[in-house]
């Protein structure tokens, strides 16, 4: 029965974690504004947590460097699965207008596997909000394959 | 065609301007280093005075290592860092030296900057 | 007593951004503080050798998402100037208006995290909330929420209607009543005062030596503001730099409540006093020879040292952003504090990580 209370409660709210890898702050303070009174998703029960391993949506904008992909990596194995990742942002996807610079890896797919890619320079809140919903099918996905 | 109206200073003059300019009152904005052609950098010092501004040009041969001003003004410190970064720009008496690794992993290629050719990294 | 290093970042729940502070404690004192950077570089001041100067205003927008508009316009100005471009006087007022909307926005977003940094979590939703007026605002009149991206080499791409401005004025009329309310919570109220005067002290010497800017720097009394240099159309709007005198976080952020209600004034006057007529100059040629143009970012002073070689790639591009030059006064102002106020003392500086690496 916990084990029922916790899959029913993971894709009801789902907790967040944000990270910013290298973006202009476009897109953070975009998904800053999500959880703002306008928006306002903790309504629907996202929350946005600072702790990866309480996490299970981890939201990563801009694009990867040599530096901050460890980071990143890091962030990624320390979130416990099931887990989504959601790429934000034309840097986030494929670099955007950074993709030639000298120090940019490029995507944050380069580094880690992307559940769903938010396009927009800078992507809009309720494109981020859109993203988070269309995810949790992915994550009930996820969650009966690991029931099996 | 525009130009900037700089003082031309010398690796050996470069230390006693920046003090002389920061003991009148001046106040150092920022340093930006230029990649000039393959053999030369150029390094400019920009100051501001109550909104005046006033700037010292430093040329020197690639290669060469250049005395640091952040012993005489800390905020210089990060710009320093930045230029050994980017450029590979050698400064001495650096303290608080990063090493070219400011923002730059080992994995990038070494001053990324440089137009026309890699600087030498000690 | 023992020392420990503690890290800061780079992912920390106040910061949204990253940086890495190692802090060395003994007991709960912060003795030193070192910075470690560079999670954010991209080096896009080498896209100049690929991008011809049309180009770099898209680039220099994202170096910072925040303050966008004011580093096209540095950008626009100093290639203007090196051209020789004389910019329509309505243009010059189109930029104010929206560059003073991004500075009502940047610093009422600043107002809001530096709120929750100190645990004051109702406030950062209610400026929030108000910021998302002006985010309607730049939606709009000029179709993007963010980077608006309205400057081109020679003025702007778009104009305002007269509807339009009436609108603004009403929207602005109502963001400086809902400021006004929270005036009392920001600058009298008990516990607020208690978690910021006197922490994190900048005496106006360290100040003006370390190369503090803009808040930081008028924070600690120094009354210097670029907007003096009446760039733009700031020679004919009545402006005067906004300090105050205790370098404390307290003080840094008094000054920038009281510039958000003199921004809110500045967008009146511009929009009252702006003239008709044409919004942008056709132009011909390449940019050539070297300058600096420096403006006024939210954060603070914003230096850009060009060089032109006569091609349409311009040959340098050096940007100086405020918070690069707020770091030395921050780790100036760390040593000496208690390790629960370190999240306050590094948003008193409103670090801007994307703009320091660039």
């Amino acid at each position: 029965m916990l084990k029922n209370m916790i899959q029913t409660s993971r894709l009801k709210s789902p907790w967040i974690i944000h990270f910013d890898c290298g973006s202009c702050n476009g897109c953070d303070i975009e998904v800053l504004a999500c959880l703002t009174p306008l928006y306002d998703v903790e309504r629907f029960g996202v929350v946005n947590v600072g702790n990866p391993k309480h996490a299970d949506v981890l939201l990563v904008t801009g694009t990867v460097n040599h530096r901050n992909k460890h980071v990143l990596k890091n962030i990624y194995d320390q979130m416990p699965n099931p887990k989504l990742v959601i790429a934000i942002g034309a840097c986030g996807l494929s670099g955007g207008v950074f993709r030639e610079a000298p120090n940019v890896v490029g995507g944050v797919d380069k580094v880690i596997p992307v559940d769903v890619y938010v396009p927009g320079c800078p992507a809009k809140p309720e494109a981020i909000i859109d993203a988070v919903v269309a995810g949790l099918g992915k994550l009930a996905e996820l969650q009966k394959q690991a029931a099996i | 065609m525009k130009t900037l109206d700089t003082i031309t200073v010398t690796p050996e003059t470069v230390v006693g301007e920046v003090a002389k300019l920061v003991t009148s009152g001046w106040r150092m904005i920022t340093m930006s280093c230029v990649d000039l052609s393959p053999e030369q950098f150029e390094v400019l010092y920009h100051f501001d005075k109550e909104l005046a501004e006033t700037h010292l040009r430093l040329t020197f041969p690639k290669g060469m290592a250049i005395p640091s001003v952040t012993p005489t003004l800390f905020m210089a410190v990060l710009v320093e860092n930045e230029i050994k970064d980017h450029f590979g720009v050698c400064f001495d008496g650096l303290p608080l030296d990063f090493d070219g690794k400011l923002y730059l992993e080992e994995e990038v290629k070494a001053t990324p900057f440089c137009k026309y050719s890699t600087g030498t990294k000690q | 007593m023992a020392r420990t290093i503690i890290p800061f970042g780079p992912q920390h729940p106040v910061l949204p951004e990253p940086i890495h502070l190692k802090l060395v404690v003994e007991d709960e004192i912060v003795k030193e503080a070192l910075p470690q950077l560079g999670y954010v570089h991209r080096g896009l001041e080498k896209l100049t050798e690929i991008r011809d100067f049309n180009q770099m205003i898209q680039i220099v927008e994202r170096v910072c998402g925040i303050c966008s508009k004011i580093h096209a316009m540095c950008f626009c100005q100093g290639v203007e100037e090196m051209m020789g471009i004389e910019v329509p006087e309505r243009a010059k007022f189109l930029r104010v208006i929206w560059s003073e909307l991004h500075r009502i926005h940047s610093h009422l977003l600043w107002l809001g995290l530096y709120a929750d940094a100190f645990g004051f979590e109702s406030v950062f939703m209610q400026f929030w909330r108000i910021r998302e007026k002006i985010m309607d605002i730049n939606e709009a009149t000029a179709g993007n929420r963010v980077i608006v991206s309205v400057n081109v080499v020679g003025g702007t791409r778009a104009d305002l209607s007269p509807e339009q401005c009436n609108w603004i004025l009403q929207e602005l009329d109502w963001v400086e009543k809902e400021t006004k309310r929270l005036q009392a919570v920001m600058l009298d109220d008990y516990t607020v005062k208690k978690r910021t005067v006197g922490v994190g002290v900048l005496t106006r010497e360290q100040a003006y030596a370390l190369g503090a800017a803009g808040p930081t720097l008028r924070g600690s009394g120094v009354a210097q503001d670029m907007r003096q240099f009446k760039y733009a159309a700031f020679d004919k709007i009545d402006f005067a730099p906004v300090t105050a005198p205790d370098g404390d976080c307290y003080s840094r952020g008094k000054v920038r409540f009281l510039e958000t209600l003199q921004s809110v004034d500045l967008v009146r006057q511009a929009i009252s006093r702006m003239p008709q007529g044409e919004i942008a100059t056709k132009f011909k040629g390449n940019p050539e020879g070297e300058l600096v143009t420096r403006v006024e970012q939210p954060r603070g002073e914003l230096l850009y040292y060009l060089k032109g070689n006569g091609t349409k790639f311009l040959e340098r591009v050096r940007i100086r952003t405020p918070t690069f030059a707020n770091i030395p006064p921050l780790l100036a102002m760390l040593p000496g504090c208690e390790l629960a106020d370190v999240p306050v003392i590094a948003l008193s500086i409103d670090p801007c990580i994307s703009c320091t690496e660039r």
